[in-house]
Protein backbone atom coordinates (compact mmCIF):
# COMPACT_ATOMS: atom_id res chain seq x y z
CA UNK A 1 0.00 0.00 0.00
CA UNK A 2 1.26 3.46 -1.26
CA UNK A 3 2.10 5.90 1.68
CA UNK A 4 0.07 9.08 1.66
CA UNK A 5 0.63 11.51 -0.94
CA UNK A 6 2.59 14.45 0.29
CA UNK A 7 0.64 17.33 -2.46
CA UNK A 8 -2.45 17.09 -0.28
CA UNK A 9 -3.51 20.72 0.31
CA UNK A 10 -3.70 20.08 4.12
CA UNK A 11 -0.14 18.21 4.17
CA UNK A 12 2.41 20.91 5.32
CA UNK A 13 5.34 18.85 5.69
CA UNK A 14 6.79 15.64 6.46
CA UNK A 15 8.73 14.22 10.23
CA UNK A 16 11.10 11.65 10.26
CA UNK A 17 10.25 8.71 12.28
CA UNK A 18 11.66 5.07 13.02
CA UNK A 19 8.69 3.85 10.47
CA UNK A 20 9.79 6.14 7.77
CA UNK A 21 8.85 9.73 6.85
CA UNK A 22 4.97 10.56 7.93
CA UNK A 23 3.18 13.61 6.17
CA UNK A 24 2.25 16.07 8.58
CA UNK A 25 -1.24 17.49 9.01
CA UNK A 26 -2.13 21.20 9.01
CA UNK A 27 -4.18 22.07 12.30
CA UNK A 28 -5.88 25.07 10.54
CA UNK A 29 -9.39 24.64 9.50
CA UNK A 30 -8.78 26.77 6.15
CA UNK A 31 -11.36 28.34 3.39
CA UNK A 32 -10.14 26.09 1.17
CA UNK A 33 -11.99 23.05 3.80
CA UNK A 34 -14.56 25.26 4.56
CA UNK A 35 -15.98 25.63 1.34
CA UNK A 36 -15.63 21.57 0.50
CA UNK A 37 -17.42 20.69 3.79
CA UNK A 38 -20.34 23.45 2.56
CA UNK A 39 -19.93 21.82 -0.95
CA UNK A 40 -20.25 18.06 -0.30
CA UNK A 41 -23.88 18.99 2.08
CA UNK A 42 -25.16 19.76 -1.03
CA UNK A 43 -24.18 17.26 -2.59
CA UNK A 44 -20.90 18.61 -4.93
CA UNK A 45 -18.36 16.26 -5.49
CA UNK A 46 -19.16 14.09 -2.33
CA UNK A 47 -17.62 10.68 -3.21
CA UNK A 48 -14.66 12.36 -4.59
CA UNK A 49 -14.23 14.19 -1.39
CA UNK A 50 -11.60 11.76 0.01
CA UNK A 51 -7.84 11.44 1.71
CA UNK A 52 -5.19 9.40 1.20
CA UNK A 53 -5.75 6.35 3.52
CA UNK A 54 -2.35 5.89 5.77
CA UNK A 55 -0.43 7.45 8.59
CA UNK A 56 -0.20 11.06 9.08
CA UNK A 57 1.15 13.06 11.64
CA UNK A 58 -0.28 15.72 14.22
CA UNK A 59 1.83 18.79 15.69
CA UNK A 60 4.96 16.62 16.90
CA UNK A 61 4.24 13.34 18.09
CA UNK A 62 6.84 11.05 19.67
CA UNK A 63 6.57 7.29 20.14
CA UNK A 64 4.12 7.42 23.30
CA UNK A 65 1.62 9.77 21.62
CA UNK A 66 -1.91 8.74 21.03
CA UNK A 67 -2.72 7.18 18.20
CA UNK A 68 -6.16 8.63 16.26
CA UNK A 69 -8.10 6.16 14.08
CA UNK A 70 -10.16 7.85 11.20
CA UNK A 71 -12.29 7.32 7.86
CA UNK A 72 -10.93 8.85 4.82
CA UNK A 73 -14.00 11.01 4.02
CA UNK A 74 -12.45 14.15 3.94
CA UNK A 75 -15.51 15.78 6.15
CA UNK A 76 -14.75 13.13 8.62
CA UNK A 77 -11.06 13.69 8.60
CA UNK A 78 -10.97 17.33 8.96
CA UNK A 79 -13.41 16.62 12.21
CA UNK A 80 -11.14 14.95 13.92
CA UNK A 81 -8.09 17.31 12.77
CA UNK A 82 -10.10 20.29 14.47
CA UNK A 83 -10.70 18.84 17.16
CA UNK A 84 -6.94 17.24 17.75
CA UNK A 85 -5.49 20.38 16.54
CA UNK A 86 -3.54 21.20 19.94
CA UNK A 87 -2.57 17.68 20.75
CA UNK A 88 0.94 15.95 19.43
CA UNK A 89 -0.75 12.63 18.07
CA UNK A 90 -0.91 10.44 15.10
CA UNK A 91 -3.60 9.82 12.40
CA UNK A 92 -4.18 6.23 11.16
CA UNK A 93 -7.01 7.02 7.84
CA UNK A 94 -8.21 3.65 7.16
CA UNK A 95 -9.40 3.41 3.55
CA UNK A 96 -13.19 3.26 3.76
CA UNK A 97 -14.02 4.15 0.07
CA UNK A 98 -14.75 7.63 1.11
CA UNK A 99 -17.41 7.14 3.59
CA UNK A 100 -17.91 8.56 6.83
CA UNK A 101 -16.90 6.45 10.26
CA UNK A 102 -20.67 5.35 11.06
CA UNK A 103 -21.62 4.14 7.23
CA UNK A 104 -18.31 2.58 6.33
CA UNK A 105 -19.11 0.87 9.90
CA UNK A 106 -22.42 -0.74 8.64
CA UNK A 107 -20.66 -1.72 5.91
CA UNK A 108 -17.75 -3.46 7.31
CA UNK A 109 -15.80 -1.05 5.08
CA UNK A 110 -14.12 0.48 8.12
CA UNK A 111 -13.43 -3.31 9.62
CA UNK A 112 -11.22 -5.22 11.44
CA UNK A 113 -8.95 -6.43 8.38
CA UNK A 114 -8.72 -2.85 6.80
CA UNK A 115 -7.40 -1.61 10.56
CA UNK A 116 -4.99 -4.89 10.94
CA UNK A 117 -3.81 -4.25 7.45
CA UNK A 118 -3.23 -0.74 7.67
CA UNK A 119 -1.68 -1.03 11.03
CA UNK A 120 1.14 -3.78 9.03
CA UNK A 121 1.31 -1.40 6.51
CA UNK A 122 2.13 2.11 8.00
CA UNK A 123 4.39 0.16 10.68
CA UNK A 124 3.01 1.28 13.45
CA UNK A 125 4.60 -1.69 15.46
CA UNK A 126 8.24 0.23 14.67
CA UNK A 127 6.66 3.31 15.39
CA UNK A 128 5.37 2.90 18.80
CA UNK A 129 5.78 2.21 22.10
CA UNK A 130 2.82 1.34 23.55
CA UNK A 131 0.01 -0.97 21.69
CA UNK A 132 -3.03 1.59 21.81
CA UNK A 133 -5.21 2.83 19.08
CA UNK A 134 -8.00 5.05 19.88
CA UNK A 135 -10.78 4.52 17.45
CA UNK A 136 -14.23 6.58 17.25
CA UNK A 137 -17.04 4.66 19.22
CA UNK A 138 -19.44 4.55 16.39
CA UNK A 139 -16.58 2.48 14.26
CA UNK A 140 -17.84 -0.47 16.56
CA UNK A 141 -20.25 -1.86 14.09
CA UNK A 142 -17.53 -2.98 12.09
CA UNK A 143 -14.38 -3.66 13.95
CA UNK A 144 -13.90 -6.65 16.46
CA UNK A 145 -11.83 -4.92 19.52
CA UNK A 146 -10.85 -8.46 20.69
CA UNK A 147 -9.97 -9.96 16.93
CA UNK A 148 -8.20 -6.64 16.62
CA UNK A 149 -5.63 -7.74 19.14
CA UNK A 150 -5.84 -11.48 18.60
CA UNK A 151 -4.19 -10.49 14.62
CA UNK A 152 -1.99 -7.31 15.72
CA UNK A 153 -1.44 -7.20 19.13
CA UNK A 154 -3.17 -3.47 19.19
CA UNK A 155 -5.70 -3.06 21.82
CA UNK A 156 -8.82 -0.76 20.73
CA UNK A 157 -9.83 2.02 22.81
CA UNK A 158 -12.98 3.18 22.15
CA UNK A 159 -13.41 6.69 22.06
CA UNK A 160 -16.40 9.36 22.52
CA UNK A 161 -19.21 9.25 19.58
CA UNK A 162 -17.84 13.35 18.64
CA UNK A 163 -14.47 13.81 17.85
CA UNK A 164 -15.07 17.38 19.83
CA UNK A 165 -14.88 15.19 23.10
CA UNK A 166 -11.55 13.67 22.25
CA UNK A 167 -8.99 16.47 24.42
CA UNK A 168 -12.02 15.85 26.95
CA UNK A 169 -11.53 12.26 26.71
CA UNK A 170 -7.72 12.07 26.99
CA UNK A 171 -7.64 14.48 29.97
CA UNK A 172 -9.79 11.82 31.95
CA UNK A 173 -6.91 8.89 31.16
CA UNK A 174 -9.23 7.32 28.41
CA UNK A 175 -12.56 7.29 30.18
CA UNK A 176 -15.49 8.80 28.42
CA UNK A 177 -18.80 9.88 30.49
CA UNK A 178 -22.19 8.61 29.58
CA UNK A 179 -22.86 12.28 27.85
CA UNK A 180 -19.98 11.53 25.14
CA UNK A 181 -20.85 8.13 24.54
CA UNK A 182 -24.51 8.47 23.12
CA UNK A 183 -25.31 9.45 19.91
CA UNK A 184 -28.03 12.13 19.89
CA UNK A 185 -29.40 13.76 17.05
CA UNK A 186 -30.31 17.89 17.92
CA UNK A 187 -32.16 20.41 15.81
CA UNK A 188 -28.61 21.58 14.38
CA UNK A 189 -27.59 18.10 13.32
CA UNK A 190 -30.55 17.83 11.48
CA UNK A 191 -30.58 21.01 9.74
CA UNK A 192 -27.61 20.45 8.47
CA UNK A 193 -28.76 16.91 6.85
CA UNK A 194 -31.78 19.19 5.25
CA UNK A 195 -29.59 19.86 2.15
CA UNK A 196 -29.07 16.49 1.68
CA UNK A 197 -32.60 15.60 1.89
CA UNK A 198 -33.75 18.68 -0.13
CA UNK A 199 -30.86 17.86 -3.14
CA UNK A 200 -32.57 14.32 -4.37
CA UNK A 201 -36.15 15.32 -3.46
CA UNK A 202 -36.26 18.25 -6.03
CA UNK A 203 -34.19 16.17 -8.37
CA UNK A 204 -37.41 13.71 -8.76
CA UNK A 205 -40.20 17.24 -7.94
CA UNK A 206 -38.30 18.45 -11.42
CA UNK A 207 -38.84 15.54 -13.30
CA UNK A 208 -42.62 15.27 -12.12
CA UNK A 209 -43.20 18.57 -12.69
CA UNK A 210 -41.48 18.52 -16.03
CA UNK A 211 -43.88 15.91 -17.23
CA UNK A 212 -47.20 17.32 -15.49
CA UNK A 213 -46.53 20.13 -17.22
CA UNK A 214 -45.91 18.48 -21.16
CA UNK A 215 -49.57 16.74 -19.65
CA UNK A 216 -51.24 20.18 -18.91
CA UNK A 217 -50.12 21.16 -22.61
CA UNK A 218 -51.44 17.78 -24.04
CA UNK A 219 -54.59 18.41 -22.29
CA UNK A 220 -54.99 22.28 -23.23
CA UNK A 221 -54.46 21.19 -26.74
CA UNK A 222 -51.44 23.78 -26.12
CA UNK A 223 -52.48 26.86 -25.01
CA UNK A 224 -49.41 27.79 -22.90
CA UNK A 225 -51.78 30.01 -20.65
CA UNK A 226 -53.84 27.92 -19.94
CA UNK A 227 -51.80 25.07 -19.57
CA UNK A 228 -49.64 27.12 -16.88
CA UNK A 229 -53.02 27.79 -15.24
CA UNK A 230 -53.77 23.73 -14.54
CA UNK A 231 -50.36 23.15 -13.80
CA UNK A 232 -50.11 25.69 -10.97
CA UNK A 233 -52.08 22.89 -9.12
CA UNK A 234 -49.46 20.20 -8.90
CA UNK A 235 -47.07 22.37 -8.89
CA UNK A 236 -48.23 23.64 -5.73
CA UNK A 237 -48.84 20.21 -4.51
CA UNK A 238 -45.24 19.31 -5.31
CA UNK A 239 -43.62 22.61 -4.00
CA UNK A 240 -45.61 22.12 -0.50
CA UNK A 241 -44.86 18.31 -0.34
CA UNK A 242 -41.08 18.65 -0.90
CA UNK A 243 -41.64 21.71 2.08
CA UNK A 244 -43.38 19.91 4.16
CA UNK A 245 -41.96 15.97 4.15
CA UNK A 246 -37.72 17.25 3.61
CA UNK A 247 -37.75 20.61 4.96
CA UNK A 248 -40.30 20.95 7.92
CA UNK A 249 -40.57 17.18 8.92
CA UNK A 250 -36.59 16.46 9.78
CA UNK A 251 -36.47 19.41 11.78
CA UNK A 252 -39.71 19.29 13.99
CA UNK A 253 -39.02 15.75 14.16
CA UNK A 254 -38.76 15.10 17.92
CA UNK A 255 -42.46 17.41 17.99
CA UNK A 256 -44.50 14.91 15.82
CA UNK A 257 -46.49 13.13 16.37
CA UNK A 258 -45.83 9.27 16.00
CA UNK A 259 -43.20 7.17 16.37
CA UNK A 260 -43.11 6.22 12.20
CA UNK A 261 -41.26 9.16 10.32
CA UNK A 262 -43.77 8.93 7.43
CA UNK A 263 -46.66 9.70 10.22
CA UNK A 264 -44.95 12.55 11.08
CA UNK A 265 -44.88 13.53 7.17
CA UNK A 266 -48.27 13.07 6.80
CA UNK A 267 -49.15 14.93 9.92
CA UNK A 268 -47.03 18.00 8.42
CA UNK A 269 -48.22 17.69 5.08
CA UNK A 270 -51.98 17.52 5.87
CA UNK A 271 -51.20 20.60 7.85
CA UNK A 272 -49.15 21.67 4.88
CA UNK A 273 -51.84 21.16 2.58
CA UNK A 274 -54.77 22.96 4.37
CA UNK A 275 -52.61 26.14 4.57
CA UNK A 276 -52.01 26.43 0.93
CA UNK A 277 -55.69 25.73 -0.28
CA UNK A 278 -56.66 28.98 0.44
CA UNK A 279 -54.18 30.58 -1.51
CA UNK A 280 -54.65 28.43 -4.92
CA UNK A 281 -57.80 29.15 -7.16
CA UNK A 282 -59.20 26.23 -7.41
CA UNK A 283 -62.97 26.20 -8.82
CA UNK A 284 -63.59 22.36 -8.74
CA UNK A 285 -63.72 19.85 -5.77
CA UNK A 286 -61.55 17.76 -7.00
CA UNK A 287 -58.97 20.46 -7.46
CA UNK A 288 -59.13 20.75 -3.87
CA UNK A 289 -58.98 17.27 -3.23
CA UNK A 290 -55.34 16.90 -5.54
CA UNK A 291 -54.24 18.78 -3.00
CA UNK A 292 -55.32 17.59 0.29
CA UNK A 293 -54.57 13.55 -0.90
CA UNK A 294 -51.44 13.89 -2.79
CA UNK A 295 -49.70 16.77 -0.34
CA UNK A 296 -49.96 14.26 2.51
CA UNK A 297 -49.31 11.23 0.74
CA UNK A 298 -46.00 12.77 -1.04
CA UNK A 299 -44.52 14.52 2.07
CA UNK A 300 -45.10 11.36 4.00
CA UNK A 301 -42.53 9.27 1.42
CA UNK A 302 -40.21 11.93 1.78
CA UNK A 303 -40.15 12.02 5.14
CA UNK A 304 -40.04 8.25 5.60
CA UNK A 305 -36.68 8.67 3.35
CA UNK A 306 -35.16 10.62 6.16
CA UNK A 307 -35.09 7.37 8.31
CA UNK A 308 -31.41 6.78 6.98
CA UNK A 309 -30.38 10.14 8.12
CA UNK A 310 -31.46 9.92 11.09
CA UNK A 311 -29.70 8.34 14.48
CA UNK A 312 -32.65 6.31 15.66
CA UNK A 313 -34.36 3.94 13.59
CA UNK A 314 -33.72 0.21 12.79
CA UNK A 315 -33.97 -1.68 9.95
CA UNK A 316 -36.09 -3.82 11.42
CA UNK A 317 -38.67 -0.96 12.48
CA UNK A 318 -38.01 0.55 8.77
CA UNK A 319 -39.33 -2.64 7.35
CA UNK A 320 -42.42 -2.86 9.26
CA UNK A 321 -42.64 1.06 8.63
CA UNK A 322 -42.29 0.82 4.63
CA UNK A 323 -45.11 -2.27 4.93
CA UNK A 324 -48.08 -0.07 6.05
CA UNK A 325 -46.71 3.40 4.81
CA UNK A 326 -45.09 2.66 1.07
CA UNK A 327 -48.65 1.42 -0.50
CA UNK A 328 -50.42 4.08 1.08
CA UNK A 329 -47.78 6.96 -0.16
CA UNK A 330 -47.79 5.11 -3.71
CA UNK A 331 -51.82 4.99 -3.86
CA UNK A 332 -52.34 8.60 -2.06
CA UNK A 333 -50.37 9.86 -4.68
CA UNK A 334 -51.65 8.11 -7.81
CA UNK A 335 -55.64 9.04 -6.06
CA UNK A 336 -53.99 12.70 -6.44
CA UNK A 337 -52.93 12.34 -9.74
CA UNK A 338 -55.93 10.82 -10.95
CA UNK A 339 -57.94 13.30 -9.51
CA UNK A 340 -55.78 16.33 -11.56
CA UNK A 341 -56.47 14.68 -14.26
CA UNK A 342 -60.16 14.40 -13.94
CA UNK A 343 -60.39 17.64 -12.72
CA UNK A 344 -58.78 19.09 -16.34
CA UNK A 345 -61.26 16.86 -17.96
CA UNK A 346 -63.71 18.29 -16.53
CA UNK A 347 -63.37 21.78 -17.29
CA UNK B 1 -32.94 16.71 24.85
CA UNK B 2 -34.85 14.09 25.60
CA UNK B 3 -33.82 10.86 23.40
CA UNK B 4 -35.91 10.16 20.28
CA UNK B 5 -37.30 6.29 20.34
CA UNK B 6 -38.37 4.95 17.06
CA UNK B 7 -40.97 1.62 16.67
CA UNK B 8 -41.80 -0.24 19.44
CA UNK B 9 -41.21 -4.53 19.70
CA UNK B 10 -39.54 -4.55 16.33
CA UNK B 11 -35.61 -4.80 17.33
CA UNK B 12 -34.07 -8.29 16.60
CA UNK B 13 -31.98 -7.95 19.96
CA UNK B 14 -31.07 -10.74 22.04
CA UNK B 15 -28.71 -11.25 24.79
CA UNK B 16 -28.04 -14.79 26.27
CA UNK B 17 -26.82 -14.24 30.19
CA UNK B 18 -26.32 -17.80 30.26
CA UNK B 19 -22.56 -16.97 28.25
CA UNK B 20 -22.54 -13.24 29.21
CA UNK B 21 -19.09 -13.34 31.38
CA UNK B 22 -19.82 -9.46 32.46
CA UNK B 23 -17.24 -7.57 30.64
CA UNK B 24 -19.20 -4.93 29.51
CA UNK B 25 -17.91 -3.83 25.49
CA UNK B 26 -21.65 -4.00 24.95
CA UNK B 27 -21.78 -1.02 27.53
CA UNK B 28 -18.79 0.78 25.76
CA UNK B 29 -20.09 1.01 22.57
CA UNK B 30 -24.05 1.32 22.19
CA UNK B 31 -24.36 4.63 21.25
CA UNK B 32 -28.17 4.10 22.43
CA UNK B 33 -27.57 2.89 25.77
CA UNK B 34 -28.97 -0.18 25.58
CA UNK B 35 -27.53 -2.32 27.90
CA UNK B 36 -27.38 -1.83 32.28
CA UNK B 37 -25.45 -3.51 34.56
CA UNK B 38 -27.21 -4.31 37.76
CA UNK B 39 -25.83 -6.70 40.67
CA UNK B 40 -23.03 -7.42 38.60
CA UNK B 41 -24.94 -8.78 35.15
CA UNK B 42 -25.46 -6.92 31.88
CA UNK B 43 -28.59 -7.09 30.92
CA UNK B 44 -31.12 -4.90 28.39
CA UNK B 45 -32.62 -2.17 29.76
CA UNK B 46 -34.01 -0.67 26.94
CA UNK B 47 -34.57 -2.77 24.24
CA UNK B 48 -36.64 -0.15 22.08
CA UNK B 49 -33.86 2.12 21.97
CA UNK B 50 -32.10 -0.08 19.81
CA UNK B 51 -31.02 0.60 15.92
CA UNK B 52 -29.99 -2.77 15.40
CA UNK B 53 -26.17 -1.10 14.65
CA UNK B 54 -23.95 -4.48 15.62
CA UNK B 55 -21.74 -2.81 17.58
CA UNK B 56 -22.51 -5.24 20.76
CA UNK B 57 -22.88 -8.16 18.33
CA UNK B 58 -19.31 -7.59 16.09
CA UNK B 59 -17.83 -6.37 19.88
CA UNK B 60 -18.59 -9.31 22.28
CA UNK B 61 -15.88 -12.16 22.88
CA UNK B 62 -18.17 -14.31 24.00
CA UNK B 63 -21.19 -14.07 21.46
CA UNK B 64 -23.45 -13.75 23.70
CA UNK B 65 -25.19 -10.83 22.18
CA UNK B 66 -26.74 -11.48 19.06
CA UNK B 67 -28.48 -8.86 16.80
CA UNK B 68 -29.60 -8.79 12.41
CA UNK B 69 -27.88 -6.04 12.28
CA UNK B 70 -28.33 -3.52 9.54
CA UNK B 71 -28.89 0.24 8.59
CA UNK B 72 -32.48 1.79 9.22
CA UNK B 73 -32.62 3.70 6.19
CA UNK B 74 -35.44 3.35 3.50
CA UNK B 75 -33.96 4.91 0.51
CA UNK B 76 -31.88 2.18 0.75
CA UNK B 77 -34.42 -0.50 1.13
CA UNK B 78 -36.30 1.06 -2.14
CA UNK B 79 -32.92 0.86 -3.95
CA UNK B 80 -32.36 -2.52 -2.93
CA UNK B 81 -36.08 -3.53 -3.99
CA UNK B 82 -35.44 -0.99 -7.89
CA UNK B 83 -32.05 -3.49 -8.27
CA UNK B 84 -30.31 -0.69 -7.68
CA UNK B 85 -26.92 -0.95 -5.81
CA UNK B 86 -27.18 2.53 -4.18
CA UNK B 87 -26.63 2.48 -0.46
CA UNK B 88 -27.27 4.66 2.15
CA UNK B 89 -25.82 7.37 3.36
CA UNK B 90 -26.00 10.77 5.23
CA UNK B 91 -22.23 11.60 4.55
CA UNK B 92 -22.89 15.14 6.43
CA UNK B 93 -21.03 13.17 9.48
Amino acid sequence: MRPPRLDQPFVTGTIETAAGSVPKVSNVFSRADRIGAFKVRWGIGRMKYRVDAGLYAMGEPTAESPVFVTANYKLTFDLLRRAIASIDGWILVLDTLGINVWCAAGKGTFGTDELVERIESSRLDDLLSHRKLILPQLAAPGVAGHEVKKRSGFQVIYGPVRAEDIPEFLGKGLKAEERMRTKDFGFKERLALVPMEVVPAVRLALLAAAGLFVLSLLFSGFSISKALGWFAISATAIVTSVLAGAVFTPLLLPWLPGRAFSIKGFVMGLLFAFLVVPFVYISSIPGTAVLLISIPAMAAYLAMNFTGSSTFTSLSGVRKEMRFALPLEIGGTGIGLLLWIIALLGR
Amino acid sequence: MQSMVYLKDVVTLAHRPEICNGCGICLVVCPRRVFERSDGKINVAKRDACIECGACQRNCPQMAVTVRAGVGCASAIINQMLGRKKACCPSAY
